[in-house]
């Protein structure tokens, strides 16, 4: 299982990549191995305000459905439009192909309140 | 012989669990003086031959299809049933099957709701159906709900002429979470523009159109949905699935939602319910879509077959968050609606449309002749119409209950305005003679 050192976590397995003030997410190496075949994600449409960690979207796998959260506020500038007709990207790329929005930040010291690659790393070693 | 399955030591052990001394302990709650302190006074017992003589004649007491001849209309009609319907439908397989969870010991009842799921698409010209909702009124509710989810609005528009008990059922659903309905005022009983207009906006999830309407009419949703889709509304139609046979389908009209009352098709009046709900929208909506769907797929061995499919949507996955809190559907009325379908075909369903039209155009042509008869509104009609009545469309109803016949529905149960308003149905089933009785006893009335 894949932990990248240069992005941060939420606890509900969400990664997020600050550069400058926009901000990429997905979700995590374990979240897509633990949901297992992902089959639809529901995007939230460009200009969506978002907040920390209050639910932006659904990520549906062949048996489970979960929400995705947020991890920083701010605003929708652009979806992973990919995922509508090939959801199964996020298994096979969760850090890449399988990103899936990118938010324009509000407050970029938000990203402090969040877990470093090695807290998330003891949080997965407690599961 | 009792019908209690726990002895009377289970009874003690229970008892004494929950420390109760006696069973009467247990009645605490209930005040004394509404508790029974005799036995219930019910006569002897009977055999089972006066039993049914008895229940016999109970029953003869009741009026039924069977013995008037009925014009009511209103959402519950009486078409003609082929006995082969009832044939397939009360197969154990079918009549005694519960939800099909396991599709390895299901495929027949899903097979048969993959093929009803079919048809309706194919009479609505919808992508995508379910396996069906409780009845038109629930359908209809359901639409509602799933534009508000689709649309994150929270306005709905409601033409005046949808089926008031639809309308009274939608309220229901709709009165908790901020949901906002609005009707839509009707000009010679059709949606008015002008107050579609003035109403619709960006608040609007939604605008709900019956056509052909409560009042039988057929709606000008050409031009409704112009105004619904420039305000970035989704536009739903409840329509009579007969109709579709013959008039221009959801689909051809662009509408987002199509639902209805499947009763007509196959179904008997079974009391006022149960009844079919028929749900079916564009496939972009899918995800948003209540109730059930079945889908078809192969196995491990690569052979057709069929599942429940999408039920993330569903309560018994997503809990709360679930597209719908119906996590059923009624698969033997919509078995009754395939059967009838299927045997029917396509010419065989244009007939029977063409027939409720002809038969119900010929009944109000006659009855219109009448001194103090005439046709409240001048619109296209289907099989329904209303007719303005020289005194109470009550009056009329009790009167014509005399000469065996159910004349209508009178109006006035729904809108005080229309005091001297029935609302008439005539399905294919109706001869002319029934029809000319019909007249001739409305005739007999005014005299």
């Amino acid at each position: 299982m894949i932990i990248k050192e240069d992005l941060r976590y939420t606890k509900e397995h969400e990664w997020v990549k600050l550069e400058k003030d926009i901000a990429t997410m997905g979700i995590t190496d374990y979240a897509q191995g633990e949901l297992g075949d992902i089959v639809f994600v529901e995007l939230p449409k460009v200009g969506t305000k978002v907040e920390q960690m209050k639910s932006f979207g659904v990520i549906e796998a062949v048996k489970a459905v979960s929400e995705l959260f947020s991890p920083v506020t701010g605003e929708v500038v652009e979806v992973n439009s990919k995922l509508e007709s090939e959801a199964g990207l996020i298994n096979k790329d969760p850090y890449g192909e399988g990103w899936i929005i990118k938010v324009k930040v509000k407050d970029q010291s938000e990203i402090n309140k969040l877990l470093s690659a090695e807290d998330y790393k003891k949080l997965l070693e407690q599961k | 012989m009792g019908y209690i399955p726990n002895t009377e030591d289970d009874q003690k052990l229970m008892l004494e669990k929950i420390g109760v001394r006696a069973f009467q302990g247990l009645l605490k709650a209930v005040p004394e003086s509404i508790r029974l302190k005799d036995e219930l006074k019910l006569p002897k017992g009977i055999s089972e031959l006066e039993l049914v003589q008895l229940l016999q004649n109970i029953s003869e007491k009741n009026k039924g299809t069977d013995k008037l001849i009925s014009f009511l209309g209103g959402g519950a009609y009486d078409h003609f049933i082929p006995s082969v319907v009832n044939h397939i439908l009360l197969r154990s397989e079918f009549y005694t099957a519960y939800t099909p969870y396991q599709p390895e010991v299901s495929q027949g009842t899903l097979q048969s709701i993959y093929e009803y799921q079919t048809l309706i698409c194919q009479l609505t010209e919808m992508e995508v159906s379910n396996a069906s909702m409780y009845d038109g009124a629930s359908a209809v509710a359901e639409a509602a709900l799933m534009s508000l989810a689709e649309t994150g609005r929270n306005e709905i528009l409601v033409s005046h002429s949808l089926n008031p008990n639809y309308y009274r059922v939608l309220c229901t659903y709709c009165e908790r979470g901020g949901i906002k309905i609005r009707k839509i005022e009707l000009k010679d009983g059709v949606t008015e523009a002008g107050s579609l207009e003035s109403k619709i906006s960006s608040k609007t999830a939604s605008y709900i159109v019956q056509s052909p309407n409560f009042y039988g009419l057929i709606e000008n949703v050409e031009e409704i949905e112009k105004k619904v889709h420039s305000a970035g509304a989704l536009l739903i139609m409840v329509c009579d699935p007969i109709s579709l046979a013959i008039l221009k389908t959801p689909g051809e009209y662009g509408a987002d939602i199509a639902v209805g009352e499947g009763q007509p098709l196959g179904n008997s009046l079974n009391f006022g319910g149960p009844f079919l709900g028929f749900f079916a929208c564009k496939q972009s909506l899918i995800r948003k879509m209540p109730g059930r769907i079945v889908g078809e797929t192969i196995d491990s061995k690569g052979r057709r077959g069929f599942v429940l499919v999408l039920q993330t949507r569903e309560q018994h996955i997503r809990r709360e968050k679930a597209t719908s809190n119906i996590c059923t559907n009624e698969a033997l009325c919509a078995l009754a609606a395939t059967v009838y379908l299927s045997l029917l075909g396509k010419n065989g369903l244009r007939k029977v449309a063409e027939l409720c039209l002809q038969k119900s155009h010929y009944a109000a042509e006659q009855i219109s002749k009448i001194g103090g008869f005439k046709l409240q509104f001048p619109g296209q009609f289907f099989k329904e119409f209303v007719v303005e009545t020289p005194f109470p469309a009550s009056r009329v109803v009790k009167l014509l209950l005399k000469k065996n016949i159910l004349a209508g529905i009178d109006l006035s149960r729904f809108d005080r305005k229309l005091k001297n308003s029935l609302l008439i149905s005539v399905a294919e089933k109706r001869t002319r003679q029934e029809i000319d009785y019909l007249v001739e006893s409305l005739r007999g009335i005014v005299k």
